[in-house]
């Protein structure tokens, strides 16, 4: 009874422990992030590429087959009502608020999350920080800033153009396949839409960027250094990510509603 | 040196890229909604019942959309809704016996304002008021004096 007491209390200390030297994790990101983005751009630059150029190709794959489904789903069910000239509206506001931010976000943590994860875990693993440290230079300020910034950076981009190829893939499927009339398309689309919906699928996006940046930057420089302990953080950041992006984006829409 | 470049290009294609979406996103899935012209002037009208419609709701003229609602109101004095719009100042030959009407798009569309030319010698212009005006119809309304109806009906 004793040991489960303190079993119990141990993790409970240990859960308050982690999470208040996560807030502090990310002051210091934030601390730093002005000053690498004055005076060390390229490194920066860099890890744009990484997180958003090279994520391009899963982004606008997916991005046209998501939009595509909607486009068929919205199709079968409006129909049913004579309402086909809505299907524009239906997946732009779907892809717009929610499905852009949301999907590219999950891809983005198990595409560019894991790569940070696992290079920092690895660079961590083969004592490259503690070399770093050793001639006085912050790995911090060097390697976990530029990543986290990057990802920021790259995420509203990345929720941009998969919106985009989502809208033309539903263009495809609506208007070439299912030949719902292309004026009606858009112009029941830009009726509907608003500049506000924009303005909360950019939010999102950006909330989104953050916090997944955050937690693959977090885990891979927590992880244990060991080949196991680089696998487990690669596996936490996408788990941790897609929790927190879904609940994130029920509270920010009740929210913003 | 040559890797750099290439990143750095990878990177500003992307950026761009992305840029060029948001621009497209911004401005080609909202507001566009075939009215945008800045000349144009304003007209009055009140309606007894304006339903559901809302401002920015198009007037138009035999299909054609020449105009939108800017703004409706509660009028406490003489107890009906001013419903203001503005026209396109290029249509400045519509008669002034013109009747305004609520119409509904579709079965469960949006509602608008349908114009009906009138046959007078003067025309609209900015602040004129159109005095022929009829109200939207309310499905509810609609029921019940059909229900009222059938009814007297039945007694006869």
């Amino acid at each position: 009874m004793k040991a489960l007491i303190r079993d119990i209390y141990n993790t409970a200390h240990e859960f308050v422990r982690t999470f208040g030297a996560f807030q502090l994790f990310f002051l210091r990101l934030l601390r730093y992030s002005p000053r690498v983005l004055m005076r060390r751009p390229r490194l920066v630059v860099k890890q744009v590429y990484n997180a958003g150029a090279l994520s391009l190709v899963i982004i606008m794959v997916c991005g046209f087959f998501v939009g595509g489904v909607l486009g068929l789903q919205a199709y079968a069910n409006l129909a049913r009502f004579n309402a086909e000239d809505s299907v524009g509206t239906v997946v732009a506001l779907a892809l717009i608020k929610e499905l852009g931010p949301v999907i590219t976000a999950l891809l983005f943590a198990g595409r560019a999350g894991t790569a940070l994860s696992s290079e920092i875990g690895l660079m961590k693993a083969t004592d490259q920080l503690s070399a770093m440290e050793m001639m006085a230079v912050n790995p911090v300020r060097r390697v976990l800033v530029p990543r986290f910034l990057g990802g920021v950076i790259a995420m509203p981009f990345l929720v941009a153009i998969f919106t985009c190829i989502g809208l033309f893939g539903a263009h495809v499927v609506a208007i070439d396949l299912l030949s719902v009339d292309v004026g009606a398309f858009w112009q029941q689309m830009q009726l509907s839409v608003d500049i506000d919906d924009i303005h909360e699928g950019v939010i999102k996006s950006f909330v989104f960027g953050v916090v997944a940046s955050l937690f693959a930057v977090w885990e891979g420089y927590n992880a244990v250094p060991t080949a196991e302990g680089v696998g487990r953080a690669t596996t936490r950041t996408v788990v941790i990510s897609a929790i927190a992006v879904l609940i994130l984006d029920f509270m920010i829409t009740a929210v913003m509603l | 040196m040559q890797q750099t470049r290439s990143v750095e290009i990878g990177t500003g294609l992307f950026v761009l890229f992305g840029m060029s979406a948001l621009f497209f996103l911004t401005t080609q899935t909202t507001g566009g909604d075939g009215f945008s012209v800045s000349d144009t002037f304003e007209v009055e009208a009140r309606f007894e019942n304006v339903g559901s419609l809302k401002s920015r709701a198009p007037v138009s003229m035999s299909g054609v959309t020449i105009g939108r609602v800017t703004s409706v109101v509660f009028d406490p004095e003489s107890l009906d809704a001013k419903v203001t719009m503005v026209i396109d100042a290029k249509y400045d030959k519509i008669p002034d016996d013109s009747d305004a009407s609520i119409l509904t798009a579709g079965l469960l569309g949006s509602q608008y304002i349908g114009l009906q030319a009138g046959g007078s010698d003067t025309y609209l212009e900015k602040g004129s008021e159109i005095y022929f005006t009829q109200s939207a119809i309310v499905l509810e309304n609609l029921i019940g004096k059909f229900l009222v109806g059938s009814q007297s009906g039945d007694e006869e």
